[in-house]
């Protein structure tokens, strides 16, 4: 673990691990409570494998009665909790603390209900991203947002980290796709938001919990919206000599009124890996490659394929394919969704990046990104999601070689400065994490972050649930909670008064 | 009585830190379309943000706009369809339902209130609601703190996210400056398609069975028996009208409502609405226009599952006297009732047929004094809404007692105070 500071573990806590074991097993019985550190070693990290950690003890609950329970438990004595899903979280969100319980949702595994007259599926959380959509398929159904790990990640996951996916331009985020959940705060009062029915009586709570990274409460079960699969889906492998023209021609796509199911860019490096790969049959002599694929009704494609590919024409493409077969559309597809392995192969290691960027900022931060590699001697594969601005840059570099692991880092952080300095953002889906959380002052001042961390306070004061993520620095609630009104009054203000 | 009436960032905070040192209470406010909405507050003094009105940063191939809090929702409208674009969640205007003429084009609302009352029109069902666009925020919390959240990215999951709670917050957590929205391009051309004479649990079935198909249909409403002739179309008689729009490119327009005909074709007779009365059509649809009386009489805004708020309808004219239509695929009810507001009856029924909520829309003051203009929640999930409202404004300088009676309690206050002094 290269000098990540975590909250210092509480020896009375470490001092008490029998008895809070004991406790957890009169909660949960059976198997549900592993404390034996060769069975805890499944756990001790997530996607995020450079951090490790093992837990305190890991409890497994099958209801929410049992949820409620352990949480009320853990409150009552203070102890630390991290929730995990399916663990594949690739900034840290599901690390073990080495003081905290880890209370892994697995066993929430059953869709609780289908509904097609209101298109909404009611699932436990533990349930995969995939697993929701193959359970409608036979009606002609799906759920929208298809994180690239939807084979694995659990959609209490989803809700933890407001996942993404590259429909998510046309379809939107798992915020925009969650219509409810039933939760349980850190004391052990189970809530309910939403439901069937669209939009809060009150502030809207399901959004700022969508996204909240296991810091607020532990969801233990998830209504999501569910949508007719499109009639035909049709892609576009267009090729340009520049990564200038590719991002020009994404821009000009959208200036058209267009919005495509999925827009995807990747640069040199990247194209040749995938290709190396598995032979996709990608042209290797441009320097960015775009798939842009439309949905709906066969007519709306055909008619949309055609102007696509004029503007591509104009932006000075070298190449445009268009798929007449779904054989081939999925074989435009099938570099892409390989780049990761793809990119695997030609380094030991590397390192996935995750930063937003304005569109229009590609060639600069593109170049940006040249400059670093040298710097840092490095090599780096852009993967993005170009329609929305999302990057995926991904660090190659040997953690067997000593420091290179520092340097990737160092490099990550270098590009995620760069893109918030460009008017973007450090993380477009894979959340902050540990990852990301020291370079949250990169983005918000300290103002912006006490916000954030009130909302924390109002949910779990006492910093309980999931501690050391997304915030760089832990303030306690009654720190946060002073007003500073010197002497009782203000200097009067002078503004316009009626 | 001041008004305070910012015209910067900087002019809010030194108001809201005004009103933190003299603790008094602001009614906060844009054009004021909506003032009419929420529980009476005692509010000695206002903060009237009409006048911090502009669009800052405006890129169509970016999908996105910033604008002022104060900005029109008209201005940006025009402005977004002169490049072919436009607000996809079709915020509601007010001003008709509080007795504004069709007319009228001043004051009808801002993209401030829109964020802040997060009342979106029909294409919610599809596009999502203005918490959906919202993609970040300026604002000055009742602590008199000036924070920025979100960005101008869609794609961002640094961090709470602090624009969606401003959503539906009613001014009381914060006084949003600055708004960045996700804009999106304007569908070429639009029809609606009208199946006539369905009762409301037939065309709940027909609603449902269009929306089920991959006809893509961007809103789905029932104007039952007497409405119909209530917003304006080329619609004859008086008969129900069941209404499926299509928006998008010309030949696909064309085809989909050709499914959906094929798909419809038993469920009553079919007729088109093209693009011409369409828009104005699902305009009065969003502005509850067939309710829009010029009276004081309760109008309800119902959310609930599309295919039980039927049932509920059924349930409460057999306890009550109540008019009703319905947006959002059956799931929107509005209700104008006879008389009284009924709000326990309301919501023991909507809580028999699955749950939902209700918020009192028009009623006169004493009305949305006595009963609750938002629907109540479950105490556990009230007390966790009045620690967030105590966490950004711990004083209730922000339109206290708009959504709950009370500002924040003494008693919260009294903590505070003690954690200060401590």
């Amino acid at each position: 673990m290269s000098g990540l500071a975590m909250p210092k573990p509480d020896a009375e806590t470490m001092r008490r691990r029998d008895e809070i074991v004991a406790g957890l097993r009169a909660i949960v019985p059976g198997e549900g409570v592993v404390d034996a550190v060769n069975e805890m070693r499944a756990f001790e990290s997530d996607g995020l494998t450079a951090y490790r950690q093992l837990p305190l003890v890991v409890v497994l609950p099958e209801t929410v009665g049992q949820v409620s329970r352990i949480l009320k438990f853990c409150n009552e004595r203070n102890i630390r909790v991290v929730p995990r899903g399916s663990g594949t979280s690739l900034s840290g969100g599901a690390l073990p603390l080495e003081d905290a319980v880890l209370l892994v949702m697995s066993r929430f595994n059953r869709i609780l209900g289908i509904d097609y007259p209101n298109r909404v599926v009611v699932a436990q959380p533990g349930v995969t991203n995939l697993g929701i959509s193959t359970a409608v398929e036979q009606e002609g159904f799906y759920y929208a947002p298809d994180p690239s790990s939807q084979i694995a990640c659990s959609i209490g996951g989803n809700v933890a980290e407001n996942s993404g996916g590259v429909h998510c331009l046309k379809y939107g985020l798992t915020a925009n796709n969650v219509l409810g959940i039933e939760m349980v705060l850190m004391d052990g009062e189970v809530v309910r938001l939403g439901g069937r029915h669209l939009d809060s009586e009150g502030y809207d709570l399901l959004g700022v919990m969508t996204g909240s990274e296991g810091l607020l409460g532990v969801v233990t079960e998830v209504t999501v919206r569910i949508l007719k699969k499109p009639e035909t889906a049709r892609a576009l492998l267009i090729g340009f000599p520049s990564s200038e023209q590719g991002g020009q021609c994404v821009a000009d796509i959208i200036g058209a009124g267009i919005i495509p199911g999925g827009m995807e860019m990747m640069d040199r490096p990247a194209i040749h890996a995938a290709e190396d790969f598995v032979h996709a049959g990608y042209p290797l002599e441009c320097e960015a490659l775009l798939i842009v694929e439309l949905d709906g009704p066969g007519v709306e494609v055909d008619h949309l394929i055609g102007l696509v590919e004029q503007i591509a024409h104009k932006n000075g493409s070298t190449t445009c394919q268009i798929s007449t077969s779904e054989a081939e559309r999925l074989n435009f597809w099938a570099g892409r969704k390989a780049a990761f392995p793809a990119v695997g192969r030609i380094s030991p290691d590397y390192y996935c990046m995750d930063g937003t960027i304005p569109r229009k900022q590609l060639p600069r931060v593109l170049a940006g990104m040249r400059e670093m590699s040298e710097k840092y001697g490095l090599r780096v594969a852009n993967v993005f999601h170009a329609g929305d601005g999302n990057l995926h840059p991904l660090i190659l570099y040997d953690a067997n070689v000593p420091g290179e692991l520092d340097k990737a880092e160092s490099f990550g952080a270098d590009i995620l400065r760069l893109c918030v300095e460009v008017g973007g953002v450090l993380t477009g889906e894979h959340g902050v994490g540990v990852e990301k959380r020291d370079l949250m002052p990169e983005m918000f001042n300290e103002i912006d972050l006490d916000q954030q961390m009130r909302v924390k306070c109002a949910f779990d004061p006492n910093h309980l649930l999931n501690p050391g993520k997304v915030f760089p620095q832990l303030r306690r609630c009654a720190e946060l909670g002073r007003m500073h009104i010197s002497g009782g009054k203000l200097p009067f203000p002078n503004i316009p008064r009626f | 009585m001041t008004t305070f009436m910012p015209f910067s960032q900087t002019d809010v905070l030194d108001a809201v830190k005004w009103a933190l040192s003299e603790d008094a209470p602001l009614e906060i406010f844009g054009h004021g379309s909506r003032r009419g909405i929420g529980r009476p507050m005692q509010c000695e003094h206002a903060l009237d943000l009409s006048g911090l009105s502009g669009v800052t940063l405006y890129e169509p191939e970016e999908l996105v706009l910033s604008a002022k809090a104060g900005t029109p929702l008209i201005d940006i409208e025009r402005l977004l369809a002169k490049h072919r674009q436009e607000l996809a969640f079709e915020p509601m205007n007010c001003t008709r339902l509080f007795g504004g003429t069709p007319t009228q084009t001043d004051k009808t609302g801002t993209i401030g209130g829109a964020l802040a009352t997060n009342l979106s029109g029909p294409r919610r069902l599809r596009a999502g609601a203005v918490r959906d666009h919202v993609l970040g925020v300026n604002a000055v919390s009742g602590r008199g703190e000036l924070f920025k959240s979100g960005g101008r990215v869609v794609k961002n999951v640094t961090g709470y996210d602090l624009s969606k709670l401003m959503a539906g917050s009613w001014g009381t957590l914060a006084v949003v400056t600055d708004i960045t929205v996700k804009v999106l391009p304007a569908a070429e051309t639009q029809t609606t398609l009208v199946i006539r004479g369905l009762t409301d649990e037939l065309a709940t079935a027909a609603m449902a069975l269009a929306l089920g198909s991959s006809a893509e249909v961007s809103a789905a409403a029932h104007l039952p028996y007497g409405v119909t002739q209530r917003v304006a179309s080329d619609m004859r008689g008086d008969d129900a009208a069941t209404l499926l729009r299509v928006e998008g490119f010309g030949p696909s327009v064309a085809y989909r409502v050709d499914t959906l005909k094929r798909l419809l074709e038993n469920a009553g007779p079919l007729s088109e609405v093209g693009a011409q009365f369409s828009k104005p059509l699902w305009r009065d649809i969003r502005d509850c226009v067939p309710f829009a009386d010029g009276t004081e009489r309760p109008v309800w805004r119902v959310s609930m599952a599309p295919s039980e708020a039927h049932k509920m309808v059924l349930a409460l004219r057999m306890e009550t006297g109540a008019d009703a239509y319905y947006d959002w695929q059956g799931g929107l009810v509005w209700l104008r009732m006879e008389a009284e507001p009924e709000a326990e009856t309301l919501r023991r029924l909507i809580a028999d047929f699955g749950g939902g909520h209700a918020t009192l829309m028009r009623a006169s003051p004493a009305w949305r004094a006595a009963v609750p203009v938002f629907e109540p929640q479950p105490a556990p999930l009230a007390a966790l809404a009045a620690r967030l409202k105590a966490e950004f404004d711990p004083k209730g300088i922000l339109s206290p007692g708009r959504m709950v009676s009370g500002a924040p309690s003494a008693k919260v206050a009294a903590t505070e105070e003690e954690r200060s002094e401590s």
